[in-house]
């Protein structure tokens, strides 16, 4: 099964939408709650970086019998050093996101702690994708 | 699963009340309830006994049930075990003393207030609070909040404090101070004046050994009842009796009032009241990183706590008022469960536990992970086809939870009027099915002119018998 949602970026208050209604789906699935936790905070943090760092972008999730894929991509400035921007604590966001409480640097490292696998590919000013998956077994 | 085991449940629909107007249908929080021959229906194991049926309904159609008053009499003691709520139903003009003498008039040997209890409640919640891992602990207090959460968060069923009622605590000092009195069990009859449907389903759905509650009478009904008698007895012979039962501190008087409860308790407590509001809290607390460090939840049903309660004749608003008030006037130096009630004290502490809530998910879904799936995916393309304007003329509340009835094979696709239309448009369907179908969901005869129906010329006449 396919889902889709677009991600605006700058708008914070929406931001969590998305993972609140995969979150929804993987209950009535009846996924384990402590599995359906992981997967909704790697997709929050994932929909929080897109709104504060990017121009705007969209989440594409699959899910099969074996595991939940979700792909995220923005159109923005991209991440200069991916290995940098995984380490905890390590933030580019402006003064005014960080007032808001978000931009703490645990984005990236709260995604990979709470998913199986990771990947993420960057331009440069061009954007950024990041692809989460959680295996259900 | 535990679809099989039905839940107790205190809300009817009166069949010839009901008019199928589909309100109830799209307030109800957990989706419980369908259209089918022209009437609500509601599916027992998805209810919580909250009551927003029983609120919303325009002609009043629901109805709470409840024990006859008459039982009463089949004992030689009889208790009434009184929310301190009820007393703050009544306009200041009257006394408690009043009050009090109005209850002996129409029979009880003994008031005894709920809230008695709340002091050793406090004690072991306390304790639990200390030892508790899986934070946040949430209130068992109210039964529809605690039944919302086995139906709708079964996942959090686990942090329900595994506690009696505080109704069964309280029927418990009842009693044992009965007991010392040189009472037999079988002459003592405690009967819980309930402000809300939610409670008698606790208390009748409970195995009949752990209840120590032989009726219960609606809030509405008794008040009538001692309204009737203070409009009648000005200048009764009132004596002041209300000091029978143990002093209650202030505070405790409040637990039922929202965050009467949370308030009393150390760490970070949170108090959240009206159904919407709980289901809207716990939706968001079990994403937001910044709710994980809750350690008491106290959950609410009703607005404002059970002040706000279905069958609370007074304004909630007023009534947590004056409710508040008569806590104020109480003095802090009176003493809690003097004696006699030390033993009694005892008992009740040694029974406060019970073994924990199970979760009860409602699942729209069956089968295995894959069988799910793919009825989700179903419901999914018939979305493609349904109008998504949610009017609720098939009978179900939203047009997906018509699309998840037919996947269980409760519904049709052909119950949407969008979709007949259509199906008419290419010849699938004729006229005369597509009425059929229509007196199928909504009743017989649902499309003929009825002038006795709300807001038409007739409204509120008696219908002939023979004006179809």
């Amino acid at each position: 099964m396919n889902l889709s949602y677009e991600i605006e970026a700058g708008n914070f208050t929406k931001a969590g939408y998305a993972s609140s209604e995969v979150k929804s789906v993987l209950k009535q699935l009846s996924i384990d709650s402590s599995l359906i936790k992981r997967i909704v905070i790697a997709l929050y943090e994932a929909e929080v970086n897109v709104v504060a760092h990017s121009e705007g972008g969209r989440i594409r999730i699959e899910i099969d019998s074996e595991k939940i894929k979700m792909i995220v991509s923005d159109r923005g400035p991209g991440i200069a050093d991916i290995e940098q921007a995984m380490q905890v604590g390590y933030s580019t966001a402006s003064d005014e996101v960080r007032a808001m409480g978000f931009g703490a640097g645990m984005g990236l490292p709260n995604i990979k702690k709470n998913s199986d696998e990771l990947r993420i590919t960057s331009h440069l000013g061009e954007g950024t994708t990041v692809e989460m998956i959680d295996y259900f077994k | 699963m535990n679809e099989k085991r039905t839940l107790y449940h205190a809300l009817r629909i009166h069949q010839d009340r009901c008019v199928g107007c589909t309100i109830c249908m799209s307030k109800c929080p957990t989706g419980a309830i369908r259209i089918r021959n022209g009437k609500a229906a509601i599916r027992a194991n998805w209810c919580t006994d909250c009551g927003e049926c029983f609120i919303s309904c325009p002609t009043k159609a629901f109805y709470v049930e409840e024990d006859d008053f008459e039982h009463i009499y089949q004992y030689a003691y009889r208790v009434a075990l009184l929310p301190a709520l009820f007393l703050s139903q009544f306009s200041k003009h009257h006394s408690l003393v009043e009050i009090d003498a109005a209850l002996k008039q129409l029979g009880f040997t003994h008031i005894f207030i709920v809230e008695t209890a709340v002091d050793a409640f406090k004690v072991e919640i306390a304790k639990q609070l200390k030892k508790c891992e899986d934070k946040p602990c949430i209130s068992n207090y109210c039964p529809a909040a605690t039944r919302l959460i086995q139906i709708k968060y079964p996942e959090l069923t686990s942090h329900i404090l595994p506690m009696i009622s505080l109704i069964t605590g309280a029927a418990i000092l009842a009693q044992e101070n009965l007991l010392q009195q040189e009472a037999k069990k079988e002459e003592i009859g405690i009967f819980y004046v309930t402000p809300c449907a939610a409670k008698i389903a606790e208390i009748k759905g409970m195995p009949s050994s752990e209840s120590l509650v032989n009726g219960v009478i609606n809030m509405d009904t008794l008040f009538n009842k001692v309204s009737l008698l203070l409009s009648k007895n000005k200048d009764a012979n009132t004596e002041n009796t209300l000091g029978q039962t143990p002093s209650i501190s202030g505070c405790d008087m409040c637990w039922n009032l929202s965050g009467g409860e949370a308030g009393q308790f150390q760490g970070r407590t949170l108090a959240i009241d009206e159904i919407h509001n709980v289901m809207g809290f716990i939706e968001q607390m079990e994403s937001s990183e910044e709710l994980q460090n809750i350690d008491y939840l106290e959950l609410r049903a009703c607005d404002r706590g059970c002040v706000g309660g279905i069958l609370t004749p007074a304004n909630r608003f007023l009534a947590a008022e004056r409710l508040t008030k008569f806590a104020q006037e109480i003095k802090p130096a009176s003493v809690k469960y003097d004696n006699p009630n030390a033993s009694s004290r005892k008992r009740l502490e040694n029974s406060l536990l019970k073994t924990a809530l199970i979760p009860l998910p409602k699942e729209s879904y069956q089968g295995n992970f894959d069988e799910k799936l793919k009825q989700m995916e179903k419901v999914r393309k018939m979305m493609c086809y349904l109008p998504g304007i949610d009017c609720g003329a098939c009978g179900a509340p939203e047009c997906k939870v018509m699309a998840e009835d037919i996947v269980r094979d409760e519904a049709q696709l052909s119950n949407c009027i969008f979709l007949q239309r259509e199906l008419e448009h290419y010849g699938k369907l004729d006229g005369e099915q597509a009425y059929h179908i229509i007196e199928n969901v909504w009743g017989k005869d649902r499309l003929k002119k009825n002038c006795y129906k709300r807001g038409a010329t007739l409204e509120g006449e008696q219908p002939e018998e023979n004006s179809k």
